[in-house]
């Protein structure tokens, strides 16, 4: 099965430029319309999107989403590739769990799912290590803390010390949990002033400190996720200028929301880590700019209504926003603080090198000049504070191998 | 800060916070107050909010509040509701909304909602039909809006309509007090010369700086000079987390003794929100003694609480 495109701009990831408007056959399937003859005008055809972080609530929350209901909303919007966080309840750290999961997203037949597999076991908590050999074998691509970040240094050092032997890539969620406490807002100017319980910037910088230097001990490959803090950033870079093998990501909300959009108590805005100064979201952009941040990714954590259907506090945390993750990146490539060669390295090509896999999907996103509110969601997330922007681009066709 | 606060004809729908108040619409509340503390002097009924039904909904218990609260209602005639929530359904599981949509059901025109969480009258506000008013009377760190405006009530009447003159300072734990807050914010509306915030740092943060007040770890230094000083409850667990080591500590470097007051204005007026923990916070000498005004702010209490209540259910004082 083939796919032709008429009059379509091509996005070319080595050089970072769209070509001039083309006419061009590939031997890929139109996976969401099935027509083979594509009419491509004012059409930008990308690289397909691998996002590292994008929880599916399944098994454990199927009432806030699916496997199926996310891997075809993540397809959808040209999402073609998830890494799914071991956080799902039971959590992935054993081979049933990480069977389960594969299999419902083979029969799903949408955006292919890569579990990440847990370190430690749950429900020995700070104890012992999960069967990381036996996980990667029967499909992780990767293992990591995501979701329940390892407090223990003893434990922790061990764990990387293990998935180095293994040649894993371990993926770490800096989060001192004693610092963060029952914090639900950045600790400064606004939650000062709205009486929310603050989580200190320290809380990541710490723990982050604390990863650095474990990672240089143990040597392993370690990717950090979900940055939110300026002084983050520059412990990153400082880390990347020593050598040390890391990579590190930041969420889209992080770079399009700081602590001033709390005012209010949207309870959309109530994310962890939290939403921080309006400083740290400009070195944020600098640090994606730079190169720093290697990955965005939409960290995508759909929930039910009432889980938002609280004070501030008491919601829980997290934002549905994959169906428009692309979407949003353009915006930020329209509105100059991002190029579109560099949004799309930060959503394709480094998180597929830091996954060690290839993209060989297309997506096919239609770039009017006006932007208009989207009315299909695919997601059952109902927690998405974008429900009602208006936003370039409108993903056309996925094409598939 | 709130958009949901006043209606865009300026009229004063619910009261959130004080955020938002422009200095002549708080002394507008406080001349009512005034006026229907002078026409209650007999502890007579006013038929100002008559077939207007009022619910408290305290989320938290605090029988000192929602006492003056509700006599504050059936003063001006109206039929009051009180829902002990506290131990009532929201432990069963039931969510707020489920209990805000019952109540809308019973047609009721005002909730005076307190809750533990901050936000959370902003969040009944957002959520209630349209008509019914939220009254806040607490949520969590964040405002006690009443709080505020009578304790600026009990300031105005004893220095004067003029704050710009004043030297204010406010004592403790400033991190988790919502009377801290809306103290601040109704301060510096009504331009306050001087406002001076103390406590130990881990209760009070850099970012209080924010609020155009200057921040102070030394009492004896903060107290000097100071017109009006407001010391806040010290909640007994703040011992736990290790943000003080002790009551004992904490009463030698910021309770409030005899001595101490005397670096103060010699009128310097004492306040506190109650209920107070004598001998941690403040020695019982200056809770009873002659600069106290701490008995008249529970008095004026009722009078501002009526005042709002008949501001927000749109009611009009009859003249005599």
């Amino acid at each position: 099965m083939s796919s032709k495109l008429t009059g379509v701009q091509v996005f070319d990831a080595r050089s970072g430029k769209l070509s001039a408007a083309v006419d061009l056959e590939l031997a890929l399937r139109p996976r969401l319309h099935g027509v083979e003859q594509i009419n491509g005008h004012a059409c930008y055809l990308l690289p397909g999107l691998v996002d590292l972080a994008v929880r599916l609530r399944e098994p454990g929350n199927s009432h806030k989403g699916s496997i199926r209901s996310e891997t075809n909303a993540a397809l959808r919007a040209g999402v073609c590739h998830v890494l799914l966080p071991p956080d799902t309840s039971p959590g992935i750290d054993s081979t049933a769990v990480l069977e389960l999961v594969l299999e419902r997203a083979r029969v799903a037949g949408a955006a292919r799912v890569y579990p990440m597999a847990a370190l430690t076991r749950a429900g020995a908590p700070d104890e012992s290590l999960s069967e990381m050999a036996a996980l990667l074998h029967a499909g992780a691509i990767a293992v990591g803390d995501v979701g329940r970040p390892i407090q223990n240094p003893q434990l922790m050092r061990r764990a990387l010390q293990y998935a180095a032997t293994l040649d894993a890539t371990v993926h770490l969620q800096p989060t001192e949990r004693a610092l963060a406490d029952e914090g639900c807002a950045h600790d400064g100017r606004v939650a000062a002033r709205l009486g929310l319980p603050g989580i200190p910037e320290l809380a990541e910088t710490l723990a982050l400190a604390r990863i650095l230097m474990l990672v240089e001990d143990s040597g392993v490959r370690a990717h950090v996720g979900r940055i939110s803090s300026a002084r983050s950033v520059q412990m990153i870079a400082a880390a990347k200028q020593r050598g040390l093998p890391i990579t590190c990501d930041v969420s889209i909300a992080h770079l399009l929301f700081c602590e001033l959009d709390l005012i209010g108590f949207d309870a959309n805005m109530h994310v962890l880590p939290p939403l921080r100064a309006q400083h740290d979201r400009d070195a944020l952009l600098d640090g994606v700019r730079s190169g720093v941040i290697d990955v965005i990714v939409s960290d995508h954590q759909p929930h039910d209504r009432d889980a938002k259907l609280a004070p501030f506090p008491e919601a829980e945390p997290g934002i549905s926003c994959i169906d428009v993750f692309l979407s949003l990146g353009l915006k930020l490539v329209q509105e100059g603080h991002l190029s579109l060669a560099r949004w799309m390295d930060a959503v394709s090509t480094a998180p597929a090198q830091v996954l060690g896999i290839a993209v060989p999907e297309r997506v096919l996103v239609a770039v009017h000049a006006e932007r208009v509110p989207k009315t299909s969601w695919l997601s059952k997330g109902a927690n998405s504070p974008f429900l009602h922007w208006s936003l370039p681009g409108e993903v056309r066709e996925v094409l598939v191998p | 800060m709130s958009r949901l606060q006043f209606a865009p004809d300026g009229q004063l729908r619910h009261l959130l916070s004080i955020d938002g108040f422009k200095p002549a619409q708080i002394h507008a509340l406080l001349d009512r107050a005034e006026g229907l503390r002078s026409s209650t002097g007999g502890a007579r009924k006013l038929p100002l909010l008559r077939g207007k039904t009022v619910v408290s909904l305290f989320f938290e218990n605090s029988t000192r509040t929602r006492t003056t609260f509700e006599l504050a209602a059936s003063r001006l005639s109206a039929d009051v509701v009180t829902l002990d929530v506290a131990s009532s359904s929201t432990k069963k599981g039931e969510s707020l909304l489920d209990t805000l949509a019952a109540l809308e059901a019973m047609n009721c025109d005002l909730f005076v909602v307190r809750h533990a969480a901050s936000g959370a009258a902003e969040f009944f506000a957002r959520h209630a039909a349209a008509g019914v008013s939220v009254l806040n009377a607490g949520d969590g760190r964040h405002a006690h809006p009443t709080q505020a405006l009578l304790d600026m009530f009990t300031i105005r009447q004893h220095k004067g309509a003029d704050f710009g003159q004043l030297r204010v300072a406010i004592v403790g734990d400033l991190l988790h007090s919502r009377v801290a807050r809306s103290d601040i914010q109704a301060l510096s509306v009504l331009g306050v010369g001087e406002l001076r915030l103390v406590g130990p740092r881990a209760l009070l943060p850099d970012a209080f700086a924010d609020f155009g007040a200057s921040l102070y770890g030394d009492l004896d230094l903060a107290l000097k000079d100071c017109d009006v000083v407001i010391m806040l409850r010290l909640q007994r667990e703040r011992m736990r987390g290790a943000f003080l080591p002790s009551e004992g500590e904490y009463y030698r470097r910021y309770g409030l003794s005899e001595s101490r007051l005397k670096l103060a204005k010699p009128d310097c007026i004492v306040m506190h929100p109650g209920p107070m923990n004598r001998g941690v916070e403040i020695a019982s000498s200056v809770a009873d003694g002659p600069n106290s005004v701490i008995q008249e702010q529970v008095s004026n209490g009722l009078a501002v609480r009526m005042a709002v209540m008949a501001t927000v259910l749109g009611a009009r004082t009859v003249q005599p």
